[in-house]
């Protein structure tokens, strides 16, 4: 009981004492309420992802309250004519229930398909965010293995919720998923009859996929968003490169009210954006493809998005991949598939400490890297970037044909090659464009911005103004970390340790390319220079030499 | 909040050997100068909040007045009018909300300092000491015996939760080798689905050039009707002798140029449903593995490895096409024992 504090007399206060009395609200107002979030386009794509996940459980949760998980079958008798008569399971049926008879079913149904569309797209360019800007750095590696079990997640949750119509094309998937299962070596003819119960299709998957859909896979992915927050309040959010931005300090706007209602607005405005999708853009019009058989198939369907980049390799990886020891079947053509996913997550969870071990940082970053400034790292990410591509175009290859007027198999051949030499190109042009953005970087920052001014000397010269930049501007061109290349160290015995030469061979490989940052001296120098022969308009455009005119740079 | 907010030292600030300049000046914004513009604002925010409720209204109105399943026609209706009430709905508030903050709230960058996330050196050494204590209390290090038995015993106690597992499906056992099709089986057409009465083929009924969809007739025998027909659909093709290039051990395996090869993709299991008359390939459509049906249906392109099984085939007493035997390899995807038979 509080005795220290006067009585509240007003309803508001009288309802404020109240909850604070019980949960300590006031504690937590004064904890969070002024929190600092630094806003930038770019952290928005956290945001999109939890929003969009929001709605998809929201409207899931609606679907879940008419949709019938059983593959018990009967036959149709719904409004729907072309399908009057037909065998199908309950869930199908349900389905057409939902998007034919149910009032705003087919809205709900739409905007489920969308928003998951939506959130992993999402959650996938938040992760490149994250990558190409190093806020992966320490002390938030735990955050980024956090994210890396949601991306995985969100996949799983996807694939199961595709497959619950029993529609033609989720049942086709589902046989591609057990084919991928017996491949795996001694334990997947098992699996598979675990999985499906027995023979596939069976009467099982569904049920037991729902279970997984609307209550495992969700529960992991509330528990693993609670702990990304939890990090990222724990970290508070990283910031760009800017004039009064440190290591030791956040700026940007206090929760409340500015991002509060700025973040808030932005959640209507993806419900709005998933709810108008869903008004105008059909998604997975399961009637028109018909309950799920064995046996037909119609050419040209295409999965969801982030299931191609799997069916993809699937198309790509020839035949001869298939080999037998003592008869015993290795079918790398299918195992390729799933070696490359699992080993994509792998990659991606050891990054942050890989990183940090080539360049012997162990500092904590609270600043983010331009891209540009990490010039490998950037490079090594937009090749990853073109190898996904190539995959999940891959999984067009038929249809890319088609529009091309080529041969399906000159498609897949053109595939293989980009397969191992498209990220190859992209690593290459990347950091050379890096590079070249840093040295413009370098020049600018010497020299000033270009005007598009020019002048003519009176020797007949012609000169471009520049317009030297305000120290404000300069800061981010001048101040960025830029590790250097530190070649393999002796321990104290004097030897150079296995580990420690591998280190020293990728240091190489990161940092052996490199623009220096700016010295304080070197600027120095240049502007005493500008300031003696160059040729500068302040910000008003008026001559800067002090006597009106050019002078010869 | 004043007690958060941080003076920056100059060392913090310092990258390279340069001097950070600090937060540039605020900037008024036009609603911070003119108040007309500010009352302009003021409405136009109210008047986003306003729309989100006319779209409320039209949600409600279409959702009363249009009974979406009488056709489809209204079923498509209903969705946009709906979708676009909830739409107008969402976009205003969101609308509303984000021009509000962006013009009429307070716009002045916030700064506030980062601390360390290690506790203190007096957290860290309170926090060993109840470890410590802990491990004292429970005496965990002094007794071997308890410590050693529990791990054990903590590491034996899942594998019950492992064992239950073992229900989730019977063993393959030799499913996976056989399939309805047997000596005398009749060939049935595929109509879709699963035919009440199937119907049966002739081998008159096949002509040069088409492709046939066929299920044994005893289609019905199975446990469940898909799991048998998701293993025995099978593609019938009657090709003219002299393109026909058969292995003399297979010779009799088909009838007049009729051949019967399973349907299921060796790759992962898709239905190979397409036929090129021309070429006589058959093309998976899932991952465009092609097989050349005159010649026992050897993959000839794409990420198969294994020819499609024929399926031997002769004409009964009665000239209806059927099964000499099941399939002799078997069909689907690989698996690991497939070659255990
Ligand atoms: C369900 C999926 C996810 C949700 C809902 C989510 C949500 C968020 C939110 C709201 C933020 C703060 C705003 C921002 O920086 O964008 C954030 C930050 C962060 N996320 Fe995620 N995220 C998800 C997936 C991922 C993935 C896949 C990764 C990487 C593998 C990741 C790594 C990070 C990191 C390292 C931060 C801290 C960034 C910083 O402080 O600059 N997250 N996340
Ligand atoms: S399933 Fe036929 S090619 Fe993949």
């Amino acid at each position: 009981m509080s005795t220290t504090t006067p009585e509240p007399t007003t309803a508001v206060g009288k309802a404020a004492d109240w909850a604070d009395t019980r949960m300590g609200a006031s504690k937590l107002v004064r904890e969070f309420g002024r929190k600092i979030f630094p806003s930038h386009w770019s952290f928005m794509l956290g945001e999109v992802s939890l929003y969009s996940f929001i709605i998809v459980v929201l409207t899931g949760t609606y679907l879940t309250f008419f949709f019938y998980p059983a593959m018990g079958e009967l036959h149709y008798d719904g409004p729907y004519v072309p399908l009057q008569g037909v065998e199908m399971s309950q869930a199908y049926q349900s389905t057409l229930y939902i998007s034919f008879e149910l009032r705003g079913g087919l809205l709900i149904r739409q905007m489920h398909h969308w928003g998951a569309l939506l959130f992993v797209a999402a959650v996938s360019i938040h992760m490149l965010r994250v990558f190409f800007t190093g806020a992966f750095r320490r002390p938030r590696e735990l955050n980024w293995l956090v994210g890396v079990g949601l991306l995985a997640l969100s996949w799983a949750a996807g694939f199961t919720g595709y497959s619950l119509p029993d529609d033609l094309l989720s049942g086709n998937g589902l046989r591609i998923i057990d084919g991928i299962i017996k491949a795996i070596p001694l334990v997947g003819t098992y699996i598979s009859f675990f999985l499906f119960g027995g023979e596939f299709p069976g009467i099982d998957i569904i049920s037991r996929l729902y279970t997984l859909h609307i209550m495992i896979i969700p529960a992991a992915i509330i528990a693993l968003i609670a702990i990304h927050l939890i990090f990222v309040v724990v970290h508070k959010h990283t910031q760009w490169p800017q004039a009064g931005n440190t290591e030791r300090n956040v700026v940007g706007e206090p929760v409340l009210p500015t991002f509060a209602a700025k973040g808030g607005g932005f959640f209507f405005l993806v419900f709005a954006l998933i709810a108008g999708l869903s008004a105008f853009f059909q998604i997975n019009p399961v009637w028109n493809y018909g309950p799920y058989d064995p046996s037909p198939v119609s050419a040209g369907t295409q999965p969801d998005w982030y299931i191609g980049w799997a069916d993809g390799i699937l198309r790509i990886a020839p035949g001869w991949m298939e080999f037998y020891i003592f008869g015993w079947p290795i079918s790398m053509n299918i195992l390729v598939a799933v070696i490359i996913m699992v080993g994509v997550l792998v990659g991606m969870a050891v990054w942050p400490f890989f990183e940090a071990w080539v360049a012997k940082d162990n500092r904590e970053h609270h600043v983010l890297d331009r891209p540009r400034n990490a010039p490998t790292r950037t490079a090594v990410g937009v090749a990853f970037v073109v190898w996904y591509l190539v995959m999940w175009a891959g999984a067009s290859g038929d249809l890319i044909a088609v529009f091309f007027h080529m041969s399906l198999n000159d498609m897949i051949y053109i595939f293989r090659f980009l397969f191992f030499f498209g990220p190859i190109i992209a690593y290459i042009v990347t950091k050379r464009i890096c590079l070249g953005l840093q040295r413009k970087d370098r020049e600018v920052a010497l020299h000033g911005r270009e005007t598009g001014r020019i002048l003519r000397l009176p020797h007949g010269e012609f000169i471009e103004v520049h317009e030297p930049l305000d120290p404000h501007s300069a800061w981010r061109l001048v101040a960025f970390d830029s590790p250097e290349y530190v070649p393999a160290q002796a321990d104290e015995n004097g030897k150079i340790s296995t580990a420690e030469k591998w280190r020293g061979r990728f240091s190489k490989f990161f940092f052996e390319d490199r623009v220096a940052p700016l010295s304080k001296a070197e600027l120095e120098a240049a502007h005493a220079h500008n300031e003696g022969h160059g040729h500068h308009l302040d910000s008003e455009g008026n001559d800067q030499d002090g006597q009106g005119r050019p002078l010869p740079h | 909040m004043s007690s958060k907010e941080h003076t920056v030292t100059s060392d913090e600030l310092d990258v390279n050997g340069h001097t950070n300049p600090g937060l540039p000046e605020h900037k008024p914004r036009l609603t911070d100068t003119y108040p007309e513009i500010e009352r302009r604002f003021e409405r136009q925010v109210a008047g986003w909040f306003v729309l989100s409720m006319l779209g409320t209204v039209l949600f409600i109105v279409s959702f009363i007045a249009i009974e979406p399943g009488e056709s489809y026609d209204l079923m498509r209706l209903s969705n946009t009018l709906l979708g676009l009430g909830a739409t107008l709905a969402l976009l205003g508030i969101g609308v509303g909300a984000i021009v509000w903050a962006k013009n009429l709230m307070n716009d002045h960058e916030v700064t506030e300092s980062r601390h360390d996330i290690h506790g203190s050196e007096e957290d860290r050494a309170i926090a060993v000491e109840i470890i410590k204590q802990a491990k004292e209390e429970s005496g965990i290090a002094r007794r071997p015996l308890i410590r050693n038995t529990l791990i054990a015993a903590l590491a034996l106690a899942p594998l019950p939760a492992v064992i239950v597992f073992r229900e989730l499906g019977p063993l393959p056992g030799d499913k996976l080798f056989n399939t309805l099709w047997d000596q005398g089986v009749r060939l049935a057409i595929d109509t879709g689905g699963i035919p009440e009465n199937p119907r049966l083929l002739r081998a008159e009924d096949v002509t040069i050039g088409s492709v046939v969809h066929v299920i044994p007739e005893n289609i019905h025998d199975g446990d469940h009707a898909l799991d048998e027909k998701a293993k025995a659909a099978v593609l019938l093709m009657k090709i003219d002798p002299d393109e026909l290039n058969e292995d003399p051990e297979r010779a009799d395996w088909s009838y007049d140029g009729i051949v019967a090869y399973s349907k299921i993709c060796t790759h992962v299991g898709c239905p190979v449903a397409l036929y090129e008359h021309q070429t006589h390939h058959l093309l998976c459509p899932c991952h465009q593995s092609t097989f050349d049906v005159t010649d026992h249906c050897k993959v000839i392109f794409g990420p198969a490895k294994r020819p499609l099984p024929q399926l031997p085939i002769t004409v009964d007493s009665e000239g209806y096409l059927v099964a000499q035997s099941d399939f002799p390899d078997p069909v689907g995807p690989t698996f690991w024992e497939i070659n255990t038979r």
